[in-house]
């Protein structure tokens, strides 16, 4: 026996962690969450992660959203940590059939573990000026809410989806990160669209959202 | 509209679909593109549209946003040309009530979701309700240029001059914009969007709407967004600004002014009256004991009356 089939076979005896209890409903409900964070930038939106016990690094909110979103015709991206778990990956695999690829510009979705080692968003697919829907979305881990649980300070939020402007609290992510994301809303249509996952809640920031300066 | 349209009844009832009629992985191309629609407002996303048990014309686009979208808790108003009685609107009512098992409804406030043809309702829509429009030509520059690689280049490069120029020969024709119906828009200063078959008079509840809105074109095989609170814009010229029809008297049920009115033909000898097109809101009126000019005449009483089809109320 190689090296390799030693690995395979420890995997098959470990037990994999189950999908949705409910495919079919919770799938739909974790959707209109998405749905609802999307619509209305900014806004927390909670998610009934009620069973899902994926393996670590992954997130049960993060699992939530790849159970909902991937399948066989959305390649996926994984950061180091994600990358480096066998488990994650055969999580992944069975329960979303979706494509794990190397190279974050194939990725229609990219899951990142360690959003303050992120690597920048232009390094992702950013749609066309004719397909600008081909764009991926990157979903941000273990993402705390309000100004208490985030390091760098809140930016202030703006576009369709919001009536005025509204405060986004969020972290942890790079300290280019916003910068990046105000890169990223000016090169509109094209661009990528980001959903922070915390640990019972999620938010959105589609490319149409413009980052206000924040005044210090 | 004929007989042979009607979604067969015996689909009902062989219990083999899924909630709400589509497969788990239809649901979720929908939605994904549902999703960068809402990232890209106005932008058409192309999905791959499936065969629905109903024709294309009876709403298969607006049909598959809703069941994309639709959880069991939701309660569902369908309309058409303003009306939840045609057979339209009560067919995929019935479509739902039995493929899903949802609540369904009437009235304009109690509805979680919407889905439409031709009208919006006149009671303003809150933040958590989501519009779905069933949409035939999604493509505002059709008519201008049939080739979609042409209309796609447009809007990549936001070239809307043919738009103008159309609009203009209108007004050089008729001494102003004729178009009614599918009145272009420009949604958060970027693209041009067909707001599908609604008469030009609903252009303004689509801006700055508290609801989501979602259309669907299922010949088309495209979905289009404009999240809440989103600037549409009508297309127009500042000497020639931006109307919408005025109607020169109430409705004759229940007095309500400023709102869509259908002609209706009362009797053989000519007799007529002008009634909301939004029949919810009338009647939600006339309970209120708003009454209008012909609220008093038989004829007129008939055209107002029955209500059938919902679960609740
Ligand atoms: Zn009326």
């Amino acid at each position: 026996m190689t090296a390799t089939q030693e690995t395979q076979t420890s995997q098959a005896m470990t037990p994999l962690a189950a999908g949705f209890h409910d495919p079919v409903h919770d799938a739909q409900a974790c959707f209109r969450a998405v749905m609802n964070a999307m619509a209305r930038p900014g806004t927390r939106q909670s998610l009934d992660i009620a069973g899902l016990t994926p393996p670590a690094p992954l997130t049960s909110v993060a699992a939530a959203l790849a159970l909902t979103l991937l399948d066989y015709d959305t390649p996926v991206w994984l950061d180091k940590p994600l990358m480096a778990s066998e488990a994650v990956k055969a999580f992944l695999r069975f329960h979303t059939g979706a494509p794990i690829v190397n190279e974050p510009v194939e990725a229609a979705f990219a899951l990142v573990a360690n959003p303050g080692q992120m690597i920048p968003l232009a390094s992702f697919n950013q749609g066309s000026a004719e397909y600008p829907d081909r764009s991926a979305t990157v979903i941000l881990l273990g993402q705390g809410f309000g100004a208490a649980r985030t390091a760098t300070p809140a930016v202030t939020l703006t576009g369709p989806g919001i009536q005025d402007s509204t405060a986004f609290p969020v972290g942890p992510v790079p300290p280019v990160f916003w910068e990046q994301v105000a890169a990223n809303s000016r090169q509109f249509p094209r661009g990528i669209d980001l959903i922070f996952a915390g640990a019972a809640e999620i938010a959105a920031l589609p490319r149409s959202t413009r980052i206000l300066p924040t005044e210090v | 509209m004929t007989d042979t349209a009607r979604i067969p009844e015996s689909l009902h009832e062989q219990g083999e679909y899924n909630f709400a009629y589509l497969d788990e992985q239809t649901k979720r191309m929908i939605r994904r593109a549902i999703l960068k629609g809402i990232a890209i407002p106005g932008y058409q996303v192309p999905f791959a549209s499936r065969e629905m048990p109903m024709p294309y014309g009876w709403g298969t686009g607006g049909v598959q946003v809703t069941a994309a979208i639709l959880g069991r808790s939701d309660c569902l108003k369908m309309i058409d040309q303003g009306s939840d009685d045609t057979t339209n609107a009560v067919s995929l009512r019935g479509f739902f009530e039995k493929t899903a098992g949802v609540r369904t409804t009437c009235e304009t406030a109690e509805a979680s979701i919407i889905q439409t043809r031709h009208r919006i309702p006149e009671k303003d829509l809150r933040e958590d309700q989501i519009l779905v429009f069933q949409v035939p030509i999604p493509e505002p520059l059709r008519f201008l240029e049939p080739r979609e690689t042409e209309t796609r280049k447009m809007h990549a490069l936001e070239d809307y001059g043919l738009m103008h120029v159309k609009l203009y020969e209108d007004i050089a024709k008729n001494g102003h914009i004729a178009t009614t119906y599918a009145y272009p828009v420009k949604v958060n200063d970027r693209y041009v969007m067909d707001p599908s078959p609604t008469p030009k008079f609903d252009n303004p509840k689509i801006d700055r709407m508290a609801a989501l809105q979602l259309y669907g074109a299922g010949r088309e095989k495209r979905i289009y967004a404009i999240p809440p609170y989103t600037k549409v814009k009508s297309l127009d010229f500042e000497d020639y600004p931006f109307e919408i029809q005025k109607f020169d008297k109430p409705c004759g049920l229940c007095g309500a002014e400023n709102v869509y009115l259908d002609e209706v033909i009362l009797d053989d000898k000519g007799g007529r009256m002008f009634v909301c097109s939004d029949s919810d809101y009338c009647e939600e009126r006339r309970a209120d004991g708003h009454l209008g000019p012909m609220a008093a005449d038989p004829a007129a009483a008939r055209v107002g009356n029955t209500r059938t089809g919902e679960t609740i109320r």
